[in-house]
């Protein structure tokens, strides 16, 4: 698969413009938030790849993109299903939502369903408290949802999948 | 006249002269909500069909624009109507049937479509809308300013019905030795402000105004008042009433997008002043003379901090940070104010720059927050264009320019060292204070860090004068709070209040309440850092050190509102869920304390408690309050301990009971089906997500316990009260 074994030459132009800058190492963050726009996660070809560009110890990238909880090291399932828990969204129920969800998918948060089609994840507040409990898949946002229309979502798309 | 001013003046020019040319004056204006809470409620979708429809039309005199947020989320998506010289006149909830009614309707011919008036179910009409100042200090002249006006309405003989009066927040108009001597009134629809002294004056402004229907000069006050623009528009919805906008004053009213609508509403004539004065030190001055404090929770005095950074030190290279790494679930401030006014930020800044004395800014924004930085992105790119920021700016000689970096989703990283690291590219764990960011900040240099809502302040204090700033808030709290209230209450939203408003009134006046007629049990601010405040207390003012006293904290404004079916310690479980899972693992305490309180409330939760885990609880608490590295861990018992403090009953309960008393304990409750009730009607059947109800239509329906996953769909759908909760 082309997508491991080499950086899209955007990203490496990216990285070039970033080592001419003072500080170069400290744009790491901002290329792993490019690689992972561009495939959806971070690959560890595409880790070592920053590793040898950006001049950082191959460590270095590794502990950074596992630090912290928005990079992930898994491809995302077509259907990314976030749910919100914040606070607003758990006093108004979403712990109920991540039941109906893992029971639905039989996956846990932060995994993927093993034919790729979902992948659950939390976000911890998405800023649109008085539209909770918000659940969003891929880019569209569900507002006030229930348990039973959380099952229903998933169902749709499957048989969406299936037609 | 100096260089910045010069320039100022000559970009005003351009701008006014530009207006002019375009006409907009004379223009009908329509403007759409477009903030990520807008979008979701379907703002684009709103402002697609607006521009379809006047395109159609084939007019050339209505306008369309986007603005921020005006914090009501509940009623979103907003849209402004504006018909020149005529009483704004906002829609709620607007949807593409909406659009097509206000647009044949309003648009064209003129007439307003009542039932999308926003608040209309809760605001009547009225013919006039007194909002009399009625915050602590001018509350020193009279017990009940409100009714101290109804009084002279009916010695007047106004009929009852056509005015309605609201005390709302301070307007910041009346200087420190006239404070509780004067009473500030503005009234609607005329919008004019009179300041008057005794109840005769009052009643010759009553007289004037609403029987002889002629403004009375005399008492009128011609201010240049801050919130004015804001107030104009919105003024007449009782949500906005009590709130006083400073740092929001622009969300809501302007392009966010717009260098030239910000410029419009005074936006960079603080850098001017600051620029032209050409002195740091007066800056900084007035700052602390302010009594500004740090918005982002820890309430630094914000003067002192930029002072530490040029007294200790004489390294030349010094930077400036805006900390919006707003983390806090169930807090959507700082989000709402980069994409209503991402320029006051970006002025905020350059002034801070300017009075320490650095030459490069960093904004470190969340990447969950996609608009806010597209936005960001924008405002910067302008105010480089204009000569705002970049080199030599506004002629002035000094050189400043800002870059955005983005979070990663990790809490921790809203604790200054955090953030430092992460913003030089790596893993976000704090270390040891001191030294502060002050001394040795970012690569080592001195560093100032502030939040969102502290930068946004900067501008209006320097424009208006610390003094004036001052005269706002409490003795020891100046200005004005952002909170986002969310939770159980009405009006859920943003809502922005001068320092010493009372929760109940954020509650109950702005909030309207609590829904469906349940009871309020308790409120909790500063998110994961902060505390329950039980209903008894609610008189407690917003002020740092008033909510410090009750366990909790001010926090950066998240404020969510409990009901009586809210269970205390799920709550206080949800939020160490919280911590437990951010905390970055480099002390002890932090990483295993909070993981062992954690597993000890899984055990009350799931009814396997002993009465000995309240005692251990607290013990562990105090340990990770005092051991813990950073204000991460050091805060992080905060939910438990107050919780424990407030609502222990309800601990002891679920310890020796066995039950929840809040019917929210998933594990300690069961739904059942009533046979006698049953009718057969197979709904909850069909909803449940776990199909585990089983029953042929027409016969009694039963829930498979084992399988049963509670999420109480069955008994929120039954239509015949048979299922019930133990």
């Amino acid at each position: 698969m082309s997508d491991h074994t080499k950086l899209d030459s955007e990203i490496i132009k990216f990285i070039d413009e970033c080592r001419e800058k003072e500080h170069a190492d400290s744009y790491l963050i901002a290329v792993l938030h490019k690689i992972q726009g561009k495939y959806g996660y971070l690959s560890d070809v595409h880790m070592h790849e920053v590793a040898q560009r950006l001049q950082v110890p191959s460590s270095t990238v590794s502990g950074v993109a596992t630090f912290y909880h928005f990079f992930r090291l898994q491809p995302k399932g077509k259907y990314h299903i976030s749910l919100c828990l914040g606070t607003a969204c758990f006093v108004k129920g979403a712990d109920k939502i991540l039941e109906a969800f893992r029971s639905e998918l039989g996956i846990e948060l932060g995994e993927t369903t093993s034919d790729k089609l979902f992948s659950l994840e939390c976000s911890r507040c998405l800023g649109v408290c008085a539209l909770a409990p918000v659940v969003t898949i891929n880019d569209q946002v569900y507002s006030k949802v229930s348990p039973t229309q959380a099952a229903e979502l998933i169902n749709k798309a499957r048989f969406e999948e299936a037609a | 006249m100096g260089q910045a001013l010069h320039y100022y003046d000559a970009l005003k020019q351009f701008i006014e002269a530009r207006r002019q040319q375009s006409g907009l004056a004379e223009k009908i204006l329509i403007q759409v909500g477009s903030a990520t809470c807008e979008k979701a409620a379907g703002s684009d979708l709103v402002m697609k069909e607006f521009q379809k429809l006047i395109r159609a039309s084939g007019r050339d005199d209505i306008l369309i624009k986007q603005t921020g947020c005006t914090g009501r989320c509940a009623r979103e998506p907003i849209v402004g109507v504006f018909f020149p010289g005529q009483i704004p006149i906002k829609y709620e909830r607007v949807t593409i049937d909406r659009v097509q009614t206000i647009f044949q309707e309003h648009i064209l011919q003129g007439i307003t479509v009542p039932e999308f008036v926003l608040d209309k179910k809760t605001d009547k009409r009225y013919d006039y809308v007194i909002t009399v100042c009625s915050s602590e200090k001018c509350r020193h002249t009279k017990a009940d300013p409100e009714k101290m006006i109804m009084d002279a309405l009916v010695k007047e003989g106004v009929p009852d019905g056509t005015v309605r009066i609201f005390g709302g927040g301070c307007f910041g108009l009346c200087a420190n030795d006239q404070a509780g001597k004067q009473q500030v009134m503005m009234v609607f629809p005329e919008r004019v402000i009179y300041t008057f002294e005794t109840d005769e004056q009052l009643e010759e402004i009553i007289h004037s105004h609403f029987s002889q229907k002629q403004i009375h000069s005399k008492y009128l006050t011609q201010a240049d008042f801050i919130t004015e623009q804001f107030f104009s528009m919105y003024g007449d919805v009782s949500f906005f009433n009590k709130q006083t906008r400073l740092t929001l004053r622009n969300s809501g009213l302007i392009d966010p997008e717009s260098l030239v609508d910000y410029v419009m509403n005074k936006g960079y004539e603080g850098l001017a002043k600051v620029l032209e004065k050409d002195d740091p030190s007066w800056v900084i001055d007035e700052i602390l003379k302010s009594g500004l404090r740090g918005r982002g929770g820890g309430g630094f005095p914000t003067g002192e901090k930029w002072k530490n950074a040029i007294t200790y030190t004489n390294d030349p290279t010094k930077y400036v940070v805006c900390n919006a790494d707003e983390g806090d679930p169930g807090a959507f401030m700082d989000r709402s104010a980069l994409e209503g006014d991402p320029f006051i930020i970006l002025e905020g800044m350059t002034i801070g720059a300017f009075a320490i004395g650095a030459r490069r800014g960093f904004i470190y924004v969340r990447a969950e927050y996609p608009l806010a930085i597209e936005r960001l992105e924008k405002a910067i790119a302008k105010a480089r264009e204009n000569n705002l920021l970049g080199e030599n700016i506004m002629n002035s000689g000094f050189d400043f320019d800002i870059e955005i970096r983005l979070g990663a989703g990790a809490f921790v990283c809203g604790e200054e060292t955090a953030l430092m690291l992460s913003i030089e590219g790596k893993r976000g764990q704090p270390r040891l204070r001191p030294p502060y960011p002050t001394q040795s900040g970012l690569w080592g240099h001195p560093t100032v860090i502030n939040n969102v809502e502290t930068w946004a302040n900067v501008p209006t204090i320097i424009l208006y004068g610390a003094e004036w700033f001052s005269r706002i808030g409490t003795a020891k709290s100046k200005g004005t709070k952002v909170f986002a209230l969310a939770g159980k209450v009405r009006n859920t939203g943003l809502v922005e209040v001068p320092m010493g408003t009372t929760l109940k009134e954020i509650i109950f006046d702005i909030g309207g309440g609590i829904p469906e007629n349940r009871k309020l049990k308790a409120v909790q601010t500063g998110g994961p850092s902060g505390g329950c405040i039980p209903i008894d207390k609610l008189d407690t003012p917003v002020d740092y050190d008033e909510l410090a006293k009750l366990g909790s904290i001010m926090g950066s404004g998240g404020m969510i509102v409990l009901d009586e079916s809210d269970c205390m310690v799920q709550t206080a479980k949800f939020f160490l869920e919280f911590t437990q899972s951010e905390s970055c693992g480099k002390c002890v305490p932090c990483r295993e304390g909070t993981l062992r309180m954690l597993e000890i409330l899984e055990r009350i939760v799931s009814g396997n408690g002993q009465m000995d885990d309240i005692t251990k609880l607290e013990r562990l608490s105090r340990m990770i309050q005092k051991a813990s590295l950073c204000g991460l861990g050091m805060t992080a018992p905060n939910p438990v301990m107050s919780a424990l403090e407030n609502f222990r009953e309800e601990f002891i309960i679920h310890i020796t009971e066995k039950r929840c008393p809040s019917h929210r304990c998933a594990q300690l409750i069961r739904y059942e089906i009533i046979e006698e009730k049953c009718t057969g009607c197979t709904l909850c059947a069909r909803r449940c997500p776990a199909t585990c109800i089983t029953g042929r239509p027409r016969q009694v329906h039963f829930i498979d316990q084992k399988a049963c996953i509670k999420c109480g769909e069955c008994f929120n759908v039954c239509k015949f009260d048979a299922v019930f909760k133990i």
